[in-house]
């Protein structure tokens, strides 16, 4: 008797747990779009894949949508997307080859920069002293003689 | 008939500018003024010329003549009147005669000028003012033709020129395709216009920057000229940027204003390069340094504009491939090239001659806070140049293009936009030639301080973003410090001429029209980041269908679907338009009417959100998509936009403050030639 009422509740957990996985919901737009935020549209330039209006673009949501209720990650999905269409979905350049360029080049602009202005600034305050510091003509001798004259009159 | 008369005209243009600018040269090398004063004319003739080409091609396109190739292409007959002049700038060969229109508008304005001052400059600026004339003219002409009708050739192919081909037929199409709906704004309507000015009168500061440097002249006297000039060529180009910026917000249907697509930055480059220009060239007036800097800046405006120009028209940095298929491309880097490479090697030779006369004394001065101002402009301009360049390096050297997109933007210049924020609240407070870091810390302290209690109070209800606190402290430093200069200037008309208030202050700001209008484009400016930071940091978005008399919530807004109306209007478009009802915290505050309108014609939806503005934020509502047959679900994308209102807000006390700055001032009488003195009278 026992055996069959445990049997019983099994089969029913069984059956209500099917018709929930039926029930289960589809991923929202919500959560479409926050994937698709990360990405952009194959073909049309510069537009993100969640703003695209095109058809296609609709249909590379829905793809996304698929994806999400099979339980792929966000990782997962772009990288799907990369390997069908290329580095151009991404929203920034994946930083490995030629793109570490656009990483690397903005802080050496600015510390070049920055040495560039340092410089610049060194030479436009150099002491006008420099230039008169030399004593008044210590070596000429028309000077020293002045000087000689002096102190004999002096 | 009108088209062989337009482009006719367009030819006669051309020859005046290669006669009046070859006269001017040859009159200035020959000593010989009667040769330039008839390359002035030449240039007075230009823009009368220009005119009639332009008027041929409105009376071509309102007149629906589509068997001219640029009117089948950029009109329709159902579009209305006032749309079809508007196409003149609708498309790109249209728009190059709308561009030498301008130019030559400019050149014809400056010949008009009295050049008694400046004789030795005029003939310079007339090369330069003519052949970069020249060059747009040539590519009309030659290239883009606007006149150009359409044929049927002998082989029953399709071919485009404006005299018959051997054993071809004119064609007569009975409708054209219709301007690009995306253009049928009233944003996009001005916003070219806008654009254009401001990059055309930028060619008036460099033509005299050049004549300056090409007739030997080491003084000032070209920024006193053009000072107004620039000022008014960075009121257009500041106001087309706006203008771009609104007209995204309200037809584009992403929620944004700025995208940081190549196109934009090809505008803002110069804008860019214009500002540190603005600042820099205060620094040589007051102190006469920098003369070196300032002459590179403004032919790197120069060099940006042109670039600008044929960025904004061609989509030609979408792809190497797209760069190559016209002549256009080529022309244009050539035509860059060599005014770039002449200007420069221009400015070497006389290089020696530009000394600067002033040292640097202080890193806390107002010329070094100024140096540090232009230093971090660069350094935007140089990410900005890199960001829209890198895809086409990327795609010329692995085949494999890239995105670079909003984020890469915002990370690497937010801290620069900052610093410029912090610059702009010392700056103030600092004096030419000489400041300590001793005498500013004392200025700065108590705004610097006051201000903490908004990141203070944000932080207690609950911000914790980082970059917004720094943001918002900043913004709220550089208000401070701003009205603070306010108050000082007409506390002390107050004290000294008993001024009230108002009256000090409208006095503080006719008398010194430069500096105070400067403080309004700085508080301009504050509001502009208020609002950049609220909807940038803070935006929230959700999608969903509704059936009818559902509803979707984001935050404290609930949007309820009540129906939607479907219907055609006569020119050309279906139109779907749903009705929505708002409600906030509960309250009713409005219906939107987010629509969709479809060109049938060129097949393509434009998404027009409905919008509920407030102080706050905006309620911004877009159709996404609709089940017509149904009529029983439509799908919204909702954004809450905060404080975006202080964008516009802020860009309108922007060009409030430029108009302020560019006003004329009472002019300093001018200094009549003195009398010959009696004693070289007597020995004459």
């Amino acid at each position: 008797m026992k055996l069959a009422g445990a049997g019983l509740a099994a089969l029913l957990l069984l059956v209500l747990s099917a018709s929930a996985q039926a029930q289960q919901e589809q991923p929202s737009d919500d959560e479409v779009n926050a994937i698709a935020k990360g990405l952009y549209c194959p073909v049309c330039r510069n537009v993100p894949l969640d703003v695209c209006p095109t058809l296609a673009c609709q249909q590379w949501r829905e793809t996304i949508r698929e994806k999400l209720a099979l339980g792929w990650t966000q990782q997962q999905i772009e990288d799907y997307f990369v390997a069908q269409y290329g580095d151009r979905v991404l929203a920034s350049p994946p930083p490995s080859g030629l793109n570490w360029l656009v990483y690397a080049l903005p802080p050496i602009a600015f510390a070049a920069g920055a040495l560039i202005l340092a410089q610049a600034v060194r030479s436009w305050q150099r002491p006008k002293a420099v230039e008169g510091a030399q004593p008044p003509a210590a070596n000429d001798p028309y000077r020293r003689r002045l000087e000689e004259e002096l102190d004999r009159r002096a | 008939m009108i088209e062989e008369a337009g482009y006719l005209a367009m030819v006669i243009a051309l020859g005046a500018s290669l006669f009046g600018a070859a006269a001017a040269a040859y009159g200035a090398r020959r000593g010989r003024p009667e040769w330039v004063e008839s390359g002035r004319r030449a240039m007075l003739l230009v823009w009368p010329l220009i005119s009639l080409a332009a008027l041929a091609i409105i009376v071509l396109l309102v007149s629906g003549r589509y068997d001219i190739e640029y009117v089948a292409h950029v009109t329709s007959q159902a579009m209305p009147p006032y749309l079809k002049i508007t196409a003149l700038w609708g498309g790109q060969a249209g728009s190059l005669v709308f561009w030498s229109w301008l130019m030559a508008a400019f050149a014809s304005a400056a010949a008009l000028r009295r050049w008694d001052r400046d004789a030795e400059l005029l003939p310079w600026v007339i090369v330069i003012a003519l052949g970069t004339l020249a060059f747009f003219l040539i590519l009309v002409i030659f290239v883009e033709n606007p006149f150009a009708r359409l044929w049927l050739t002998a082989d029953g192919g399709q071919a485009t020129a404006l005299f018959r081909p051997e054993g071809a037929t004119a064609l007569h199409p009975s409708d054209g395709q219709g301007l690009n709906p995306l253009l049928r704004h009233p944003g996009m309507i001005i916003h070219p216009p806008m654009l254009y000015l401001g990059f055309v009168s930028f060619v008036v500061p460099y033509a005299f920057a050049m004549a300056a440097l090409i007739a030997g002249r080491s003084d000032d006297r070209w920024i006193k000229v053009t000072r107004r000039w620039t000022l008014v060529a960075w009121l257009f180009l500041s106001l087309g940027l706006l203008l771009g910026g609104r007209w995204a917000y309200d037809v584009l249907g992403w929620g944004g204003y700025w995208g940081w697509d190549p196109v934009e930055i090809a505008a803002f480059m110069p804008w860019l390069t214009g500002t540190a220009f603005l600042h820099s060239v205060m620094v040589q007036e007051k102190k006469g340094m920098l003369k070196h800097w300032n002459m590179l800046l403004i032919i790197l405006t120069y060099a940006l504009v042109i670039f600008g120009t044929f960025l904004t028209r061609s989509g030609v940095l979408s792809s190497v491939h797209a760069f190559a298929q016209s002549a256009i491309g080529p022309l244009f880097f050539a035509f860059i090239g060599l005014t770039s490479i002449a200007s420069l090697r221009m400015l070497q030779l006389r290089w020696g001659t530009l000394r600067g006369e002033n040292q640097l004394n202080s890193m806390f001065s107002r010329e070094a806070l100024f140096l540090l101002n232009n230093f971090l402009f660069i350094i935007i301009l140089i990410v900005c140049f890199l960001g829209v360049i890198f895809p086409l390096i990327s795609e010329l050297f692995t085949g494999q293009t890239v995105t670079v997109g909003p984020e890469w933007y915002e990370r690497i210049t937010g801290p620069l936009w900052a610093g410029l924020l912090l610059l702009m609240g010392v700056a103030p407070l600092s004096a030419y030639g000489a400041s300590s870091w001793r005498s500013l810390g004392r200025q700065i302290w108590w705004p610097a301080a006051l201000s903490s209690l908004i990141p203070l109070g944000l932080l207690l209800s609950g911000l914790r973003r980082p970059a917004a606190l720094l943001g918002y402290w900043l913004t709220g430093l550089v208000a401070l410090v701003t009205l603070y200069e306010f108050w000082r200037g007409a506390a002390a008309r107050h004290t000294r001429h008993g001024e009230s208030l108002p009256l000090a202050l409208w006095r503080l700001a006719s008398r010194s029209r430069q500096r105070y209008g400067g403080y309004v484009i700085h508080l301009g400016v504050v509001l502009m980041a208020i609002g950049i930071l609220g909807i940038e940091m803070f935006q929230r978005e959700t999608q969903g269908t509704l059936a009818r008399g559902e509803q979707l919530t984001l935050g404290r807004y609930v949007l309820v679907y009540d129906g939607l109306t479907q219907f055609s209007t006569p020119d050309g478009r279906d139109i779907s338009r749903a009705e929505v009802s708002v409600f906030r915290d509960g309250r009713p505050v409005g219906r939107l009417f987010p629509r969709q309108d479809f060109y049938v014609s060129q097949n393509q939806p434009m998404t027009i959100p409905g919008v509920r503005s407030s102080l706050e934020d905006d309620f911004y509502v877009l159709l996404v998509s609709w089940e017509p047959i149904a009529q029983q679900g439509a799908t919204f994308k909702i954004y809450e936009n905060p404080l975006v209102n202080f964008v516009w807000m802020g860009g309108g006390v922007f060009i409030l403050g430029t108009l302020v700055a560019a006003w004329p001032e009472r002019e300093p009488e001018r200094r009549r030639r003195a009398a010959p003195s009696r004693a070289s009278m007597v020995g004459a």
